[in-house]
């Protein structure tokens, strides 16, 4: 077996030009890290003085940041010999590792969540039998709206599934009708969520149970919305032809976002509203 | 701006002449955006420098009166950690060093994505500017673990704290996006022969650290967010007034910063490796091995946070696991020192500045890691915890191990990327005056942990009065070594000598001593064939 490895390097040329994108120099990166900072501070200046004025100036330079980004990045994919494949595969390899983090973050969240719900000891203050959830605290019945909006999430993954083999198809007029399905299956699942919020029993600083449940589900939810935007910058590009059956990495990403959404909402069901559900709230 | 389509890409020649903006603002370009990262380091590692100088002046005698409160002496403490960490030895090992030389030890023109790395260096201005915020308002005296309580609304109620947080939330995030730029660089752009077997082990290191740090700072990203809104929106995860549980910020916390660790610690692998097989003029002893244990490492890191928390109230039988986990990483670090031993071991070796800081970092970090599996028995830790024998052993992996291996970097190729040659001698003398300084300020400290004297504390005993004042000694000569260090860097920088490709000769076989030195702007513009 050769393994006498990097030792014995001598670098003869392959001959081959390299096949990357050497990106131009481009002021959105600092652009969007001050505008970051400025969000963030602005976060803390709203939340201890009551002024909104730096968060909403970091919000719509970051937001402006996304879209002269993406903007160029777009350009970029059209201008022959830029996106090779092997830049592709890159885009493929980074979007992946994304999600990948993406995960992590929600098992931080659903960690917190297993902590009191596995072991209600960890409940500070329980009286009586330790529960999950604690004495007192009236749950959703996950077989109304939880259900209906599980049942949204699976057929919109099927609907966005539909569009992809439509994509490749090349029939764009299915494509663009399946996606735009999946978009309003999106905003249903949205909307769904808000009346369940607005029937909520409890409120955010009503103790640990509400703390739980709205982070998780509220960070789902954001993840739904960000997705469905994503989908909807898709369905735009559809429309304008902006896809090809062979290069469509845009649109994938957000497939591929789409159902790691999809995903987290399964745990979020089976866990949080079915395995962790009390009391029913009186409809 | 226009939108960044160069219609063909290929024309990016030697002679361009972009603006001080593009070149230095707007850069996509790995070596200069290594470089700012570089200068960022240095420049945030003299304030986390000053902070701890200025907190051993306040112990170098008990009833000393430089810091005013406690609450001033553990916001200082709480800076100097978050600022050491996150906006020292991240940025120059794994910003610095991995965007300078993964490119160029992989035969790729650049990283995968350019403007993501432009903006993973940028990210940490405005972090540093929040977390001096956090600092100069004196409002976050948690220490950087940021336990609740004594981080909540309760005990710090200011906005100091929060900016606090939120400049870890934009560190996060820039060290997230540069851990997916380095793995997609690693996994999708090595040179055609470059197979994962035949990677310098520096790529191998900076591989492991990225997958660190993409599965375990989302974690912290989660609970940072929860205590946020415990502090500003009256959620109660960690509050047990409404049900919450202060140990489950321990839990998410530590998942994360046990990692943290091994990535401040990888990449200096990494270095190391490469200096001890180029001054020892042999191969690396037990290539794969090697490489594999780091990947051990980081795998095993994942399963032993809870050893931070003997103390927590946590079961006995929990205790014992995290125990047993934590001693069986001593196993694959074992690998790496002997490896290390072994590959100087006949070696025709050369003792030039690299070499004594890769030496002195494999002492160091032993010792530190000797310290670690004392640590590690939960009924030992039962009194050694929050004395000064855990700063010591910290320190000693590194401050004294992390920070050598920078250094070890730093003069290994320097050359390699200014063109100029630093000057042997005082590189030297910073080697002696430094490592006596840190032996000096830390060593002491495990007599002190040993006979009880807890941390984050601006005064003690008299009883302890003797050894503290030889630590605050040996923390001002390290002070001054710093003025030697950055003394060698004007010498270099105004160096009139010219450096060859290769000016470490036949041990230097990585594939940056092919190209010239300094680089061109871009390198690998046809990709060189690896054997």
């Amino acid at each position: 077996m050769d393994i006498v490895t990097h030792q014995g390097t001598h670098a003869a040329s392959s001959g081959l030009k390299q096949p990357y994108h050497l990106v131009n120099p481009s002021p959105w990166p600092i652009i969007g890290a001050f505008g970051g900072g400025l969000l963030l501070a602005g976060v803390v200046f709203a939340a201890h003085y009551g002024n909104y004025l730096m968060l909403g100036a970091g919000v719509a330079t970051v937001a402006l940041v996304m879209a002269m980004w993406w903007r160029d990045v777009l350009t970029e994919s059209s201008t022959p010999g830029l996106h090779s494949p092997v830049v592709r595969l890159g885009l493929r390899y980074g979007m992946t590792l994304f999600i990948m983090s993406e995960v992590m973050f929600f098992v931080g969240v659903f960690w917190a969540f297993f902590h009191f719900a596995l072991y209600p000891e960890h409940v500070a203050g329980a009286v009586g039998v330790a529960s999950w959830p604690p004495a007192g605290v009236h749950t959703f019945d996950a077989f109304r709206i939880p259900l209906l909006n599980t049942m949204i999430l699976l057929l919109s993954g099927c609907t966005v599934t539909w569009a992809h083999h439509s994509l490749i198809e090349n029939d764009r007029k299915s494509l663009i009708f399946a996606l735009g399905l999946t978009i309003l299956l999106g905003m249903s699942f949205t909307t769904l969520q808000a009346v369940e919020y607005s029937e909520a029993p409890f409120h955010l600083s009503g103790g640990i149970y509400p703390s739980v449940f709205f982070l998780a589900t509220g960070f789902h939810g954001f993840h739904v919305i960000v997705g469905t935007i994503f989908l909807g910058i898709c369905w735009l590009r559809a429309k304008a032809g902006g896809f090809t059956s062979t290069q469509h990495f845009g649109f994938e990403a957000a497939a591929w976002y789409w159902h790691f959404v999809d995903v987290v909402w399964l745990f979020l069901f089976f866990f949080v509203y079915i395995w962790g559900a009390g009391v029913p709230i009186a409809e | 701006m226009s939108a960044t389509t160069h219609d063909a890409h290929h024309d990016h020649s030697h002679d361009h002449n972009p603006t001080f903006a593009q070149r230095w603002l707007f850069s996509t370009n790995h070596k200069d955006i290594g470089s700012l990262y570089l200068i960022f380091a240095v420049c945030a590692g003299l304030v986390g420098g000053v902070l701890s100088i200025i907190m051993r002046a306040q112990l170098s005698h008990p009833g000393n009166h430089l810091v005013n409160s406690g609450q001033e002496w553990n916001t200082i403490v709480t800076a100097h950690g978050l600022i050491m960490i996150f906006f020292t030895v991240m940025p120059a090992l794994i910003g610095g060093f991995g965007n300078w030389f993964i490119p160029l030890m992989i035969g790729a023109p650049d990283m995968a994505f350019p403007r993501l790395n432009n903006i993973s260096f940028w990210l940490l201005v405005p972090a540093f500017i929040l977390i001096m915020a956090g600092l100069l308002l004196g409002e976050s005296g948690s220490g950087w673990t940021l336990y609740p309580p004594l981080s909540n609304s309760t005990y710090e109620s200011g906005p100091g704290m929060d900016f606090t947080l939120f400049a870890l939330h934009l560190a996060g995030v820039s060290s997230l996006l540069g851990a997916l730029n380095f793995i997609t660089t690693i996994f999708n752009m090595r040179t055609p022969g470059m197979t994962l077997h035949k990677m310098p082990l520096f790529i191998w290191a900076m591989l492991v650290t990225a997958f660190l740090l993409l599965l375990s700072l989302p974690v912290l990203a989660g609970a940072i967010t929860m205590l946020i809104f415990d502090r500003n929106f009256g959620t109660s995860f960690f509050d047990p007034q409404g049900g919450g549980d202060p140990v489950l910020w321990q839990h998410l916390f530590w998942f994360f910063g046990h990692p943290e660790v091994y990535i401040m610690i990888l990449p200096g692998f990494g270095i190391v490796s490469h200096v001890i097989s180029t001054f020892s003029k042999k191969p690396v002893f037990g290539y794969l091995g090697m490489a594999y244990a780091m990947v051990a490492i980081g795998v095993v890191g994942f399963v032993v946070w809870a050893h931070h928390m003997f103390v927590s109230g946590i079961s006995v039988d929990t205790r014992a696991y995290f125990m047993a986990a934590t001693m069986i990483i001593a196993v694959p670090t074992g690998i790496k020192i002997f490896s290390w031993i072994a590959t100087m071991w006949g070696g025709s070796i050369e003792m030039k500045t690299p070499m004594l800081w890769a030496i002195g970092f494999i002492f160091l970090f032993t010792v530190g890691g000797v310290t670690g599996v004392v640590l590690s028995n939960a009924g030992i830790d039962q009194i050694l915890h929050n004395t000064y024998y855990v700063v010591a052993h910290f320190h000693y992996v590194l401050s004294l191990g992390a920070v050598f291996s920078i250094f070890a970097g730093w003069y290994y190729w320097i050359g390699k990327m200014s063109g100029h040659q630093y000057p042997e001698f005082w590189g030297k003398v910073h080697f002696w005056v430094t490592f006596v300084g840190v032996n000096l300020t830390f060593f002491p400290m495990h007599f002190l942990g040993a006979a009880g004297m807890p941390r984050r504390y601006p005064d003690y005993p008299d009883a302890f009065a003797g050894w503290n004042y030889v630590a605050s000694l040996g923390s001002y000569v390290g002070g001054f070594s710093v003025l030697i260090f950055l003394y060698v860097v004007y010498r270099t920088f105004t160096s009139k000598v010219e450096v060859a490709d290769n000016y470490w000769g036949e041990g230097a076989t990585t594939l940056e001593w092919t190209v010239s030195s300094p680089p061109p702007f871009h390198t690998f513009e046809e990709l060189p064939r690896f054997r």
